[in-house]
């Protein structure tokens, strides 16, 4: 009897997070298809070619053009930016904190970079307008201020506690076994840092690189503050540039909906869902390999 | 038997924060002999093991008072580079601990992070660390494999030849075979027999037919106090002190 009963109670459990796990990946799906739903029109009135690579973007002119490229290269541009600034800056503090600092500085730390990651982005938007743009304006001599560059220094500081704080964990997970081995072999501690521990947590250092690109190419409040907002192809990084997500939110309040501009704002979402997988399938791609070369041959 | 004194600590007192984990502990380490540390747990053997090559150097609040003497040298003098010195006094640990690379970068990694690059003396060190590790006919195949594809009792001897390929003149070993299966243990055994004579070793383990078959002296330990010290066979025959005898006879710890 009690078994029988113990039996429905597993079982329950056992369905009640099916079902919880269904429905996360059943809410994906809808939004998906939301997403291709409405966005597929424009490729098919405008066309696929002419809206990855048109160059021009005038949705309410008379004979309008869609052509999305240059928010593409503007998105691609600003993340890229900013990764490398936030990534190589973020894993150099988690070694700090990880390996370095003592474990007072690392707790007090590591609390209040993750504290970062709770100010709101319109807050960060306005720092980088009223703060960082004119700096940038007048050391660099440039004529605006509102450039790719500086979209890219806000985004990087924007992302740095997620790619700070994940680094940690990961660089703190590494057994310490092995940094006891390394030093005992004689080893010192930099190179036991470099050698061991960091090779270790390639994988949890790579998540932790990989969201903090994922926050930077959604990122939209502060982009659309800082960025510049010039719908042109940007020939480098102090060009103004607009990036995807800046456009959507910018335009979204003024289309019909159902209409032509409507439909492309969506084909942008699904362009950037594109972006967004392919950099994670790329990822996903890497660590496949490298882990299997960490478990066949050599480091 | 060498009769000099490769080691010695002199009235070696070590303080965690507030507790004092080892005291006045005098104790030699003959060179090329086997050294066991024997005591129930926690009686400072492990802590005591690792004063010899300054591992507790990377605990954060430990303190250190007395001398540890390398070669009539004390080790904790000022000039003298921790690093240095774990060169010269290897380590192995509890648990096998190879690192995540294939088994011929984990040989190659002492000599690699100490200056040697050439090829074919990397290679000449992998196989005669392996060789001496008794490892080399078991592996040479897939050197280039994980080493975490290894049985314990292989991780456990590659962890060893790591240790031989930086050359040292001293092995601690922290119950080394405590993770192992009786098989690995006894060709672990074998194996400590083989490098005695190159080799100064010092093992801590918690199992005294081990200690009586693997060394050639023994100390017991208990509360952080040496309490005796003796030629193994006398320690397990005639043990002069109460406490010794009742532990090596089961009756605590």
């Amino acid at each position: 009897m009690e078994t029988r009963l113990s039996n429905y109670y597993e079982k329950g459990i056992k369905y009640f997070f099916g079902l919880i796990a269904g429905t996360s990946i059943l809410l994906l799906f809808l939004i998906f298809s939301l997403l291709f739903r409405e966005g597929l029109g424009v490729f098919s009135n405008v066309g696929v070619t002419n809206f990855i690579l048109g160059t021009r973007w005038l949705p309410v002119s008379e004979t309008p053009f869609f052509g999305a490229l240059p928010m593409i290269i503007g998105s691609i541009i600003v993340t890229l930016g900013a990764g490398m600034l936030a990534i190589p800056a973020g894993i150099s503090i988690a070694v700090y904190l990880a390996e370095v600092a003592p474990r007072s500085v690392r707790e007090v730390a590591k609390a209040v970079i993750e504290l970062l990651a709770g100010i709101p982005s319109v807050v960060y938007g306005f720092l980088g307008l009223t703060v960082l743009a004119p700096v940038i304006k007048d050391l660099l001599n440039l004529p605006s201020a509102l450039t790719a560059f500086t979209a890219a220094l806000v985004l990087a500081i924007m992302s740095l506690p997620t790619v700070v704080s994940i680094s940690e964990d990961a660089l703190d997970a590494v057994p310490r076994e092995y940094r006891e081995a390394s030093l005992a072999l004689g080893a010192t501690k930099w190179e036991t840092t470099v050698k061991i521990v960091l090779p270790s947590a390639r994988s949890g250092l790579m998540a932790a690189s990989m969201l903090g690109l994922g926050r930077a190419i959604g990122e939209t409040m502060a982009v659309l503050m800082v960025a510049g907002n010039a719908m042109i192809i940007p020939h480098f990084i102090f060009d103004p540039v607009r990036t995807i997500t800046a456009s959507i939110a910018a335009e979204m309040g003024e289309t019909v909906q159902g209409g032509l501009h409507y439909q492309a704002l969506f084909g942008l979402g699904v362009v950037l869902f594109t972006i967004t997988f392919v950099i994670n399938l790329i990822t996903d791609l890497i660590f496949t390999r490298t882990s299997s070369v960490k478990r066949g041959t050599s480091l | 038997m060498g009769d000099k004194n490769k080691m010695e600590t002199r009235n070696l007192n070590l303080y965690y924060k507030g507790f004092q984990a080892l005291i006045n502990v005098s104790f030699p380490v003959k060179e090329n002999t086997v050294t066991a540390l024997i005591g129930p747990s926690g009686c400072g053997k492990s802590t005591f093991l690792r004063t010899l090559n300054r591992m507790n150097d990377v605990i954060e609040g430990t303190r250190i008072k007395g001398e540890v003497l390398l070669d009539d040298e004390n080790i904790y003098d000022a000039e003298v580079d921790p690093v240095v010195l774990r060169k010269q006094v290897g380590m192995v640990f509890q648990r096998p601990n190879p690192f995540p690379m294939s088994i011929y970068d984990n040989i190659a990694y002492g000599p690699r992070i100490h200056g040697r690059k050439n090829k074919d003396e990397l290679n000449e060190i992998v196989e005669k660390s392996l060789q001496a590790a008794a490892l080399w006919d078991e592996v040479k195949d897939r050197l280039h494999k994980s080493a975490l594809g290894l049985s314990g009792g292989q991780q456990q001897r590659l962890v060893i030849a790591r240790v031989l390929a930086v050359d040292p003149q001293v092995i601690l070993m922290d119950e080394p075979a405590s993770a192992l299966d009786p098989i690995s243990t006894a060709k672990l055994e074998d194996l400590i027999h083989q490098l005695k004579s190159s080799y100064t070793i010092v093992i801590v383990t918690h199992n005294m037919q081990q200690a009586a078959r693997v060394s050639d002296f023994t100390g017991f330990f208990l509360n952080g106090e040496m309490i005796e010290y003796s030629v193994t066979n006398t320690m397990f025959t005639a043990p002069r002190i109460k406490q010794t005898e009742d532990y090596i006879t089961g009756r605590f710890g």
